[in-house]
């Protein structure tokens, strides 16, 4: 599996506390079997609403890989299909002041860092990113660092999700699979197992 | 850290091992899976070669996208008819139970596990929906994954997780009258904030949560996720074992006694050590109402919507854009606000005592001109138990529309959607923008029995002034 140590790539701020997973990618867009097409439909509602004037539709930032957001990014609903249309317009990385937790599970089971900052260093990377929109920045997650033009600044990501990127270990199914024995012990020693059975 | 807790004894009892990660590997007890967030799932499994190692510990039902008007198949819609055959398909090549329409056992997810029993104390409980949160109410400990996770566990019964804090959130004493288990739920995420639990599994305990039947404590830890929290519960009690015993799948005759034993095992210690305590008291809290696009925007049904003056910094944005996007003015009261359709169901309100308060309040009046009204039950034994004590008749009686089971307005995958820029009092649990169906619909939550208030008065109103 791919590991994820170092991401260059151009920014792209989206201001905004609380921004769910329903604003992501509205419901009736998750009518659908697969993951494909989702990306053309990031942000739909917003952005047929801000007439071609939000960050996702703006010319200097598309092509975009890092995408730097504030406050509780992704909260709301479980919703793969946020994460996943995210990453099918383009982006491999993100910086935020907090995640929901959810929304940061399903990332790093994609393979999609998201790190952390500061309210001051968040803001500093999206006022960078608005006046450099054609430079990149580049997240290192072996330091928990953000570098844009003269600046290296901290990002925090906890161990386990570091370690998991660095080593290529994000993909967990593999690993989870591989302890079908373990697991099958683990299970026989809860009484419940026998009591309910579904069938 | 904490120690003692029901979550540490269950978080413990469920660990496979640690992964090179350093996360727990943690065993699943019941996978709950539905239409939505399930065929991507399944496809990575076929793409990998792989197949459901616990198809028995595995549970499927259909409510997303399920019309609750016309459900004959095939759907009118055709890609909700392409993602219930999705689900037919899988359901039947894995050897899973399938809670299909019509089975008299379909229904909401997080509705349908509790009332045949699958959701017990102690378990470890996932599924492709936030707010699986809801069986923490049993004093299981329940989450909403994504899709790649839905395959974890279909693959493995496991998930890669790192150990949550525990918060207790204390509730002491009687619930004022007209106040119900939504309105402790909005108000401790009024309190808390919208992020405030991130990180926390939320144990509710005092008075105030031991005086509430299952169906409260459903609706209470439902909105955990609202709060932040992935995972709120409640520790069992006689409540919680007089609700299981002779359901479907609680366990039987002789295991009776020995799961009891279990299950008190494993409540918090008196001792126990939590990461945080937060104490709020049951006489503080009023009928609340969401005037804003978070929940944590909530207020007393007699206050009026905050100066942005009036609120901490931080939350002085989203007051904005939510003033903005509601058209609703700081310092009006929200009492009087307009109303043009009430929806009452969802997996937070849509049980058989939800309904019954509802139809209590609904009994001998008319819904207002011009408003939509309509109640949607849970599941369909829900609505058999409904229909069965004439529930559909009072609501009929006084203008709502009687629904089949499903989601409904909640999210509007289905049918059921605002138009425009209505507004809607709501027994749901998200107000986000566009959350039922219409980019610029708006949405005020509130318990069952203020949305039936609202729709009686065409606005607004206090369900205690009725």
């Amino acid at each position: 599996m791919t590991q994820v140590t170092q991401l260059s790539g151009r920014g792209l701020p989206l201001t905004g506390d609380d921004i769910d997973t329903d604003r992501i990618i509205p419901a009736r867009f998750l009518r659908c079997v697969t993951f494909d097409g989702l990306g053309d439909q990031v942000f739909a509602d917003d952005r047929a609403q801000t007439g071609g004037d939000h960050a996702f539709d703006q010319a200097q930032y598309q092509g975009a890989e890092i995408l730097v957001v504030n406050r509780n990014f992704g909260c709301g609903s479980s919703r793969e299909h946020a994460p996943q249309a995210i990453a099918r317009w383009g982006i491999k990385a993100l910086i935020g002041e907090s995640f929901a937790e959810i929304f940061f599970g399903n990332c790093v089971a994609m393979g999609i860092p998201c790190v952390t900052a500061t309210s001051e260093v968040v803001h500093k990377a999206q006022q960078w990113i608005q006046a450099h929109p054609q430079d990149a920045l580049t997240l290192d997650l072996t330091t928990l660092t953000v570098q844009f033009g003269d600046q290296t600044l901290p990002v925090t990501l906890a161990d386990g999700p570091q370690r998991m990127f660095l080593e290529g270990m994000w993909d967990a199914c593999g690993q989870l699979v591989a302890q079908a024995d373990a697991v099958r012990q683990t299970a026989a020693q809860l009484p419940y197992v026998t009591w309910s059975v579904a069938k | 850290m904490s120690q003692g807790t029901l979550f540490d004894k269950v978080w413990d009892l469920h660990t496979v091992g640690t992964l090179p990660s350093g996360q727990t590997q943690l065993f699943v007890g019941l996978h709950l899976i539905h239409e939505v967030t399930s065929p991507q799932a399944f496809a990575m499994l076929r793409e990998r070669g792989l197949t459901v190692l616990f198809p028995e510990r595995t549970v499927a039902t259909v409510d997303h996208i399920v019309p609750t008007e016309n459900q004959v198949r095939p759907f009118q819609d055709v890609l909700a008819e392409e993602m219930m055959q999705a689900l037919e398909h899988n359901c039947q090549d894995h050897g899973i139970t399938f809670h299909n329409i019509g089975s008299g056992n379909q229904g909401i997810v997080h509705v349908i596990a509790p009332e045949q029993g699958l959701t017990q104390p102690g378990m470890t409980i996932a599924c492709g929906d936030s707010h699986t949160s809801t069986h923490g109410a049993f004093g299981a400990i329940s989450f909403g994954i994504g899709t790649s996770q839905v395959r974890d566990v279909l693959a493995s019964q496991t998930l890669a997780l790192g150990k949550l804090k525990v918060r207790r959130i204390e509730v002491n004493g009687a619930l004022p009258p007209g106040v119900y288990a939504k309105d402790v739920t909005l108000h401790i995420i009024r309190t808390l904030g919208v992020k405030g639990g991130v990180g926390y599994a939320y144990e509710y305990g005092g008075t105030t949560i031991d005086a509430m039947s299952m169906e409260e404590r459903m609706t209470l830890c439902n909105m955990s996720i609202e709060g932040g929290a992935r995972c709120g519960y409640v520790n069992p009690d006689q409540v919680t074992y007089d609700y299981l015993q002779g359901r479907e799948f609680a366990p039987k005759a002789d295991q009776w006694e020995q799961a009891v034993a279990w299950w008190q095992s494993l409540r918090s210690d008196a001792n126990a050590v939590y990461d945080d305590v937060v104490q709020l008291d049951a006489a503080d809290i009023s009928p609340t109402v969401t005037w804003g696009i978070t929940p944590g925007q909530g207020i007393g049904v007699d206050e009026s919507i905050p100066q942005l003056a009036d609120l901490p910094e931080g939350d002085r944005a989203i007051a904005q854009e939510a003033y903005a996007y509601m058209d609703l003015q700081p310092g009006m009261p929200i009492l009087g606000t307009p109303i043009d359709v009430c929806f009452i169901g969802s997996c937070t309100n849509g049980r058989i005592s939800d309904l019954r308060e509802a139809a209590r309040i609904a009994q001998g009046r008319q819904v207002a001109p011009g408003v939509k009204a309509f109640v949607v039950p849970g599941s369909e034994q829900v609505k058999q138990q409904a229909e069965a004590e004439g529930l559909h008749k009072v609501f009929e009686a006084a203008g709502f529309e009687w629904r089949q089971a499903g989601c409904s307005m909640c999210l509007a995958m289905n049918p059921d959607k605002l138009e425009g820029r209505q507004i809607s009092a709501s027994s749901s649990n998200r107000n986000f923008k566009g959350r039922q169906g219409s980019a610029s619909g708006r949405t005020l939550l509130m318990s069952p029995a203020m949305v039936v208030s609202a729709a009686i008065a065409g606005k607004v109103a206090d369900v205690r002034s009725l």
